[in-house]
């Protein structure tokens, strides 16, 4: 039995690691010492969109596929969050209970997200790209010209996330737990997915495909699966984002938004599923604060300046920089990230 | 290693300064401004934000006593953008008044967003919306400008009876601000007897780069086409149209042949001479007020634009509400904002465009001109003056339980077969 537990610390301590425990730690007791501002705009929303670009990096990480229908996918879920549950818009806004709207939301995102795998998963490469993008250009246009279902250019608004057991998710600390939460649960699924048969059968794919086709594994299949998983997270964190914006609109999943997706995973760095959630930090921090420190007419391009300085000096990113420094602080042992 | 220590010690430099909130000074009141600073928009953002500069400038930068501190942020015109900036402002840089934003569904959000913060005053910019105020209107939120059916005002009979227009095609943004300027264009076209189906209207998303398809739909069979776009959109369409060979008069929307509009270089300076339009400003108007206007700005802004645009001017009377109504409370914000929110109800002042004050909604009351764009004596194309239409109100001079009826403004209101 003692061994037994022991055996399990152990694991524990390889799996979770002293660099987590801290990292979680911090995360835990941020909101104490913060203001709302930052932990609700700043905190609340670098995790929802760190965890949209999760489901980005998993897949191009793990299986070299750049997908840019990831905001589609996250986006699908906030509208139907806006849809079925209750919204101020007078369109739609069936009023379904939180517990049935959600699941939905999540499985259609899923649902979507696997259809998606599945029309791109054949290609690879640039191809992959052009793809998915399609997808994004047209998901953003059609909600913005379709009045029916999606209520075009403005959209949904007064969309509320629900009261559960007395605790209203919308103030601030309380959100911010559930979307570190969801953040937490998807960062460590990625990393136990990445180790399990599965994972370790996609970066395969990655590296080989044809020999791993050889080998019996199809990596269609793989391929279609992993965007399947990407959709869960993506999911996930579209119904948050509709939570923490109260609304949404064509704008939500615009072209410039999928780019920015894009940015935060390359800028925090593929190679470790923590860099979509360091990315996401200095995404909004930069979104949020350029402002103040140039003329507001230019502060565009100091974001563009600081995001090309980064991806100049570390082509891994942020995580990327980490993994040097650890390497050249302790240079016999191999830097593994966080 | 040494590079990274240094780029980490900048890191940890620029995050010190992030986190160490500004200083409350009891001297100095903070005024936030947003406005669309990127996106197809940014021109007229830019000019919005020289006309809360020139009404801060006017008192300079003082108003009871206190030191005014402006605090900028930007948009790119979606409503999300507009929530995160004023977001900011509110909840992290804690101003207690505000002003804007520019666009029209951004208005409506931010009247949304008013409501979660009952402590804290907001002044529209520009945005022209009409249900901001006309139905479920925020208790702190004041609009001194006019909506977009109200700039629309004089428009419909002086194209039905002056110019002979009897049919309409409609080329229009695809959100809030012009589905009302085409909902008061529309509503005395129509009910004068004028057409305009719905077939031969067509609805583009902001930020259009090719209208191609649209201009090869438009209908023969229409009198002119009444094109209510604004800022780049509106510069492509009219480029486009005229390239194509487009024979059709047009009629312009407020912001459509407007000096953000008028200003731009090309060949399309000769085809919209003559085009008439209406809005809250005429830049030939001869009334001492607006020539002051025109010339301050021009001084202040040298290489803004010839002449101000609605967007300069309706920041700019915005803002002068604002100070107006803080000077009289002496500057004094802390009971939340209760006093000063009185003194802008009960406000009335004189602007650059003659009287404004406020109907029950907090909706501006205020005069409208009809004018067509004429070449000026410095060969800058301007808007000359047709007609002042004066106190015009949001319900267009109908009882506002009648005004409902109309319904809300959509792509097909009036119906106008």
């Amino acid at each position: 039995m003692s061994d037994a537990s022991s055996k399990l610390m152990d694991q524990l301590h390889t799996q979770v690691g002293v660099k987590h425990a801290a990292l979680g730690i911090t995360l835990l007791i941020y909101p104490l010492v913060a203001s709302d501002f930052f932990t609700f705009q700043i905190g609340g929303y670098s995790l929802i969109l760190g965890t949209i670009a999760l489901s980005l990096m998993m897949l191009v990480g793990y299986g070299g596929i750049v997908s840019l229908a990831q905001l589609s996918v996250a986006g699908l879920a906030g509208y139907l969050v806006a849809i079925l549950g209750e919204n101020t818009s007078g369109v739609h806004g069936f009023g379904w209970p939180w517990w049935v709207v959600v699941p939905t939301a999540i499985a259609a995102a899923t649902f979507f997200s696997g259809i998606i795998g599945a029309v791109a998963a054949r290609t690879d490469g640039i191809y992959t790209i052009m793809i998915t993008l399609a997808i994004s250009v047209v998901f953003f246009y059609f909600t913005r010209q379709n009045y029916e279902i999606f209520n075009g250019f403005t959209g949904f608004s007064g969309i509320k996330p629900p009261v559960i057991f007395g605790v209203d998710l919308i103030a601030p600390v309380p959100f911010y737990y559930l979307c570190l939460a969801v953040a937490a649960s998807c960062y460590f699924a990625v990393l136990y997915g990445k180790r399990s048969t599965f994972g370790l059968a996609f970066q395969g794919v990655r590296d080989n495909a044809r020999r791993m086709e050889a080998l019996g594994f199809s990596p269609f299949l793989h391929r279609v699966f992993a965007h399947v998983l990407a959709g869960v997270v993506a999911g996930m964190a579209g119904v948050l984002l509709v939570w923490f914006g109260g609304r949404i609109s064509p704008g939500t999943v615009g072209i410039n938004v999928t780019i920015d997706i894009l940015v935060i995973a390359v800028v925090g760095g593929i190679i470790h599923p923590i860099g979509p959630f360091v990315g996401a930090l200095v995404f909004v921090l930069l979104e949020t604060f350029a402002i103040d420190f140039i003329v507001p007419e230019r502060f565009n391009t100091l974001i563009g300046l600081v995001f090309l300085t980064i991806i100049f000096f570390s082509p891994n990113g942020l995580v990327g920089i980490w993994d040097r420094i650890c390497e050249s602080i302790t240079p016999n042992k191999k830097g593994e990230g966080v | 290693m040494k590079r990274f220590a240094v780029g980490m010690g900048a890191l940890a430099v620029a995050m010190t300064g992030l986190l160490t909130a500004n200083a409350a000074d009891d001297n100095t009141i903070k005024i936030g401004a947003l406005a669309t600073l990127e996106g197809a928009f940014t021109v007229l953002g830019e000019d919005g934000m020289r006309g809360v500069e020139m009404a801060l400038q006017e008192v300079n930068y003082t108003v009871a006593g206190k030191k005014i501190e402006l605090l900028k942020g930007s948009s790119d015109a979606s409503p999300d953008s507009a929530i995160r900036a004023t977001r900011k402002l509110v909840e992290r840089d804690g101003v207690k008044v505000m002003v804007g934003p520019l666009s029209g569904s951004e208005g409506l959000a931010v009247r949304d967003y008013a409501k979660t913060q009952p402590n804290v005053t907001f002044i529209n910019g520009t945005s022209g919306a009409q249900d901001t105020t006309l139905r479920d209107s925020a208790p702190n939120f004041f609009r001194f400008s006019t909506d977009g059916a109200q700039m629309m005002a004089g428009l419909g009979e002086y194209v039905y009876n002056v110019k002979g227009y009897k049919k309409l095609a409609v080329v229009a943004e695809d959100y809030s601000f012009p589905y009302t300027q085409v909902f008061g264009m529309l509503e005395p076209f129509c009910r004068l007897g004028g057409k305009a189906p719905a077939k031969a209207r067509f609805w583009v998303p902001i930020g259009n780069k090719d209208y191609s398809s649209i201009i090869a739909a438009l209908p023969d069979d229409v009198d002119a086409i009444f094109v209510a776009l604004g800022g780049s959109d509106a510069i492509n369409f009219l480029t486009q149209y005229e390239q194509a060979g487009g024979d059709l008069p047009l009629v312009g929307g407020s912001i459509t042949v407007d000096q953000t509009v008028l200003s731009a270089k090309g060949r399309t300076r000769k085809f919209i001479i003559g085009v008439p339009s209406a809005g809250p400003l005429a830049d030939t108007w001869d009334d001492p007020r607006w020539k002051k206007f025109v010339a301050d700005y021009k001084k202040a802004f040298p290489k803004g634009f010839p002449s101000p645009s609605l967007f300069a001017q309706f920041y700019y009377i915005n803002t002068k509400a604002l100070l107006l109504a803080l000077e009289q409370v002496g500057g004094d914000v802390s009971d939340g904002g209760v006093k000063l929110r009185a003194a802008l109800s009960k406000l009335e002042f004189d602007t650059p465009t003659g009287k404004v004050r406020l109907d029950e909604r907090r909706n501006g009351i205020a005069n409208n001109f009809v004018t067509e764009v004429a070449v000026g004596p410095d060969g800058n194309l301007i808007n000359k003056t047709v007609k002042v239409i004066e106190n015009v109100n949001q319900t267009l001079g109908v009882p506002y339980e009648e005004f409902l009826k109309y319904g809300p403004v959509s792509r097909t209101n009036p119906v106008c077969e």
